[in-house]
Order: C-alpha cells, then sequence, then structure tokens
C-alpha cells in the first residue's frame, strides 16, 4: 500500500439527493466512487488524484433493474454481478449478459458497478461494444434535472465524456428491439479469465431478402474510446453478403480504426484481428437461418 | 479537511466491531491492523490475485478495494471465521485431505472464494469451479488440487453448513 489513506476524505450521504446536493454545492470538487475496482487500485497504487471522493455505494437510488415490454432500465449502481443475475437481460440482451461475465472475477463483479465501467471510459471497457449496438440511452441527473444521450454520444475522447462537473450517470435504458436481429460479440484477450482486452466486437444485423437490412458494430480497444464503426456499417448496409462484401468491410474497418500499440498489444495485431471478427461475424450472417 | 478518522461499525464474524480510522483506509488494512486479523493476506493490492477476498453481506469482494467507510453496518465474513464451534468448514477439511493449501498465501482467499461458490453451487460443475476461483491466484499447486477439494467439499454437502455471511442472497 503505497497510498496515504489520511490524504484523501470519503464521505457517504447515503442517498441520491444528497450526493446531488454536494455535487452542485463544489461542481468538479468531487469524485464519485462506486465499487473502487478502479480507484481503489490507484489509491494502492499512490496514484489517485482526487483528495475527496463521494462513495455512491449503497446508494439506493441508483441500483436497480427495471424491465418494461419495449426496454430495460439498469440503474448506474448496479453490479455486474446484478446484471448476470437479471433473468430478463439473460433473455432479452444477451450480449450485454456475455459481457458481464467478462468483467474480471466473481469479487470484481459483485462489487464494479455498470456506471463506474461507463464513467472511467476505459477504450477496452467489456460493457461498451454490446450497449452501443443495442443502441443504449444515457440518463444523467444533476440537482438541475436529468437528460438522455445517445450511449454513442456519451464519450468524448481518451477517458472524457458527456458529464457536467454536478452530474452523475444515472441510468442505462436498452430498448428491446433486437430479438429478431443476429448478434455477435466476441473479445479476444490474454485468457479467458481476468484479461483486459485486446479487441473485443459486437454485432447486430437483420438480414432482409438475402441482403443487409440494418447493421451496427461497434468496437472496443480500436480507438481512444469504445465506438461505433459507422463507415464498416455503410460499407455493409444494403450489400449481400459474400466475398467481395467482406473484402470490402474488412477494407473500411482498416480505414476507421485507430488502434495504437500499448502493453497489451500493438496496433498492427489489433487491426488483424478486428478484421478477423468482423469476418467471422459476417460469416455467420451469412448462414441461413436465424437461430432464434 | 482531510481523512480525518470516523467511527465505522460493522459485524466481522458475527462480532459487532467499532473502528476509527481514516474512511479511505481499505477494508484489508482494518482487518489486518486495526482487529488484528491477519488470515486475510494482500498479494497485487489491485484485485486481480485473489488473496484478501472475504464476504461482505453476503458477496465475494477483495478487501484490497474496499474503502472502510463502505463497510458501514456490513456483515464481513474472513477465512477465521469459516469454522465454526471448533469445527473447520467442509472446505477446510478438503483442502488438508487433498493437498490444497502448500505454500498458503492464497489459501485464505481461495477458502473464501470456494465458501462463496459452494454457497450458491452446491455441487459445481468444473466450469462453475474454474470461474468461481478465476479471480484467486496460485503459484504452487498448479490449481489441480484446490479444484479437487471444491468437489470433496462438496461431495460432504457444504451448503448445509450454517455460515453467518453467506445467505444474504
Amino acid at each position: 500500500m503505497r497510498g496515504n489513506a489520511e490524504a484523501h476524505e470519503l464521505v457517504a450521504p447515503g442517498n441520491l439527493a444528497w450526493v446531488l446536493e454536494l455535487l452542485a454545492a463544489a461542481p468538479g470538487e468531487w469524485t464519485p466512487i462506486a465499487g473502487g475496482t478502479e480507484l481503489m487500485v490507484a489509491h494502492a497504487a499512490g496514484r489517485l488524484a482526487p483528495k475527496k471522493l463521494v462513495s455512491l455505494w449503497g446508494v439506493p437510488e441508483l441500483r436497480f433493474i427495471h424491465a418494461s415490454a419495449e426496454s430495460i432500465s439498469i440503474g448506474a449502481g448496479a453490479t455486474f454481478r446484478d446484471l448476470r443475475a437479471s433473468a430478463g437481460i439473460a433473455a432479452e440482451l444477451p450480449m450485454l449478459a456475455k459481457a458481464a461475465s467478462w468483467i474480471g472475477s466473481i469479487a470484481n463483479q459483485s462489487r464494479a458497478t455498470l456506471g463506474g465501467n461507463l464513467v472511467n471510459g476505459s477504450p477496452a471497457a467489456d460493457s461498451s461494444p454490446a450497449l452501443l449496438v443495442y443502441d443504449a440511452e444515457i440518463e444523467m441527473v444533476s440537482a438541475r434535472g436529468s437528460r438522455r444521450v445517445p450511449y454513442a454520444a456519451f464519450h468524448t475522447g481518451y477517458k472524457r465524456n458527456a458529464l457536467a462537473p454536478d452530474e452523475l450517470l444515472f441510468a442505462v435504458h436498452l430498448p428491446l428491439r433486437f430479438m429478431r436481429s443476429r448478434q455477435y460479440l466476441r473479445k479476444v484477450g490474454t485468457r479467458r479469465a481476468m484479461a483486459i482486452s485486446k479487441v473485443a466486437l459486437a454485432g447486430v444485423a437483420l438480414i432482409e431478402h438475402g441482403v443487409i437490412g440494418e447493421i451496427r458494430i461497434a468496437a472496443a480497444s480500436l480507438a481512444a474510446f469504445p465506438a461505433r464503426l459507422n463507415q464498416v456499417e455503410a460499407a455493409l448496409l444494403g450489400r449481400r453478403i459474400d466475398a467481395s462484401t467482406v473484402a470490402a468491410a474488412r477494407a473500411a474497418l482498416h480505414a476507421e480504426v485507430r488502434p495504437i500499440d500499448d502493453i497489451r498489444s500493438t496496433a498492427e495485431y489489433r487491426k488483424r484481428v478486428a478484421a478477423n471478427l468482423l469476418e467471422e461475424f459476417l460469416n455467420e450472417l451469412g448462414v441461413e437461418a436465424p437461430r432464434r | 479537511m482531510s481523512g480525518h478518522c470516523a467511527t465505522i461499525r460493522f459485524t466481522v464474524n458475527g462480532v459487532q466491531c467499532a473502528v476509527e480510522a481514516p474512511p479511505m483506509k481499505r477494508l484489508l488494512d482494518v482487518l489486518r491492523e486495526d482487529l488484528h486479523l491477519t488470515g486475510s493476506k494482500e498479494g497485487c493490492g489491485e484485485g486481480e490475485c485473489g488473496s484478501c477476498s472475504v464476504r461482505m453481506n453476503g458477496e465475494l469482494v477483495n478487501s484490497c478495494l474496499v474503502p472502510v467507510l463502505q463497510a458501514e453496518g456490513a456483515t464481513v465474513q474472513t477465512v477465521e471465521g469459516l469454522a465454526t464451534e471448533g469445527k473447520l468448514h467442509p472446505l477446510q477439511q478438503a483442502f488438508l485431505k487433498c493437498g490444497g493449501a502448500q505454500c498458503g498465501i492464497c489459501t485464505p482467499g481461495m477458502l473464501m472464494a470456494g465458501a462463496q461458490l459452494l454457497s450458491i453451487h452446491p455441487h459445481p460443475t468444473m466450469q462453475e469451479i474454474r470461474e468461481g476461483l478465476a479471480g484467486n491466484l496460485c503459484r504452487c499447486t498448479g490449481f489441480v488440487r484446490i479444484f479437487e477439494s471444491v468437489i470433496a467439499a462438496a461431495a460432504q454437502d457444504c451448503a448445509s453448513v450454517s455460515n453467518e455471511a453467506g445467505d444474504a442472497r
């Protein structure tokens, strides 16, 4: 333990209104901490910059999963264990359930929250590709009220996002309109357990009369933040799946992504593997008869 | 004002505790330094190795990643609380019988993760055992004897063993 506990203030207001009041009184001064799976690592290493922290753990208004016929709403304080335990998510949003199982270990999943994963904004965030292709919407809340943005517009740069200094991520809303879609999610890491992804790719698509009628593709670890691959989608929309379509999609991916070399992988490897994942998805789409 | 001490109350292994500590002090350090429960170990200090695993409100957590303020009011179980009334938990007995412990550093965390696993899956598949222990690293045994210990404990029906922190859900 190289950090100094006495150098940091931590308060636990215990309910949402009081947390928002604290943030409103001094915007930007308080750093929210939920399950601590990111910030406590920095703390132990002696590199936790924020001096004033406000605990969101145990704030009851943030920990929920509500399902209706049209959508599932997940509170920012829901843990990945909560997500994995949700029958609604398993049935309606299977890729999100799968992504939740990728998060670290059981002990990490019982503390790490969906909101924390998104606000932390790692380019490699496990939950992000699935949320992007599921057209998630982010609800943010402050003492001034609440507002929504598409998740695709939430990340604005490396570890930067659309939250104002007095705002919290409140919930993630997911429309339930993908039951007929073909879905694909794959992560490539060093090993199956406890690995941060080298690259991950998610896709949903509808095949109509032999051509791609609707398609969304998103990736992690291919840019400064998790993002949709709009150029790849454009290269595929309305096309029949054949060798030339696959080649065009691979070329579009190579032109669109901006991976980097880092301790986990190289830009070149990431590009090539991402293109392979894309091809795997397209090959699955090319096979007749959706499983559902 | 910075991290002045607060009084934090929680239950550890069935005993009510009140500690004076900076709110950002890690639960692991409070357990070891303030409560002298040195069974929980620090390996990596970043939630990767699992040697600090404890159960908090029925969930497995890495105590190195819990600021003690977030344990306020919680029910915590450490490896010291696994044996009850002088009798080892079946998983502890199985570790002895199967050679599940070697150098011992990972053992408290393995026992807590294994006990958590058995409380949810009394008769786990090998896949469930592998996943349940994936966050606990052992560099001695090669894991096989640990998996065998869990299987042996499951055969003794661990689920029937009461534990004070394992049934919050």
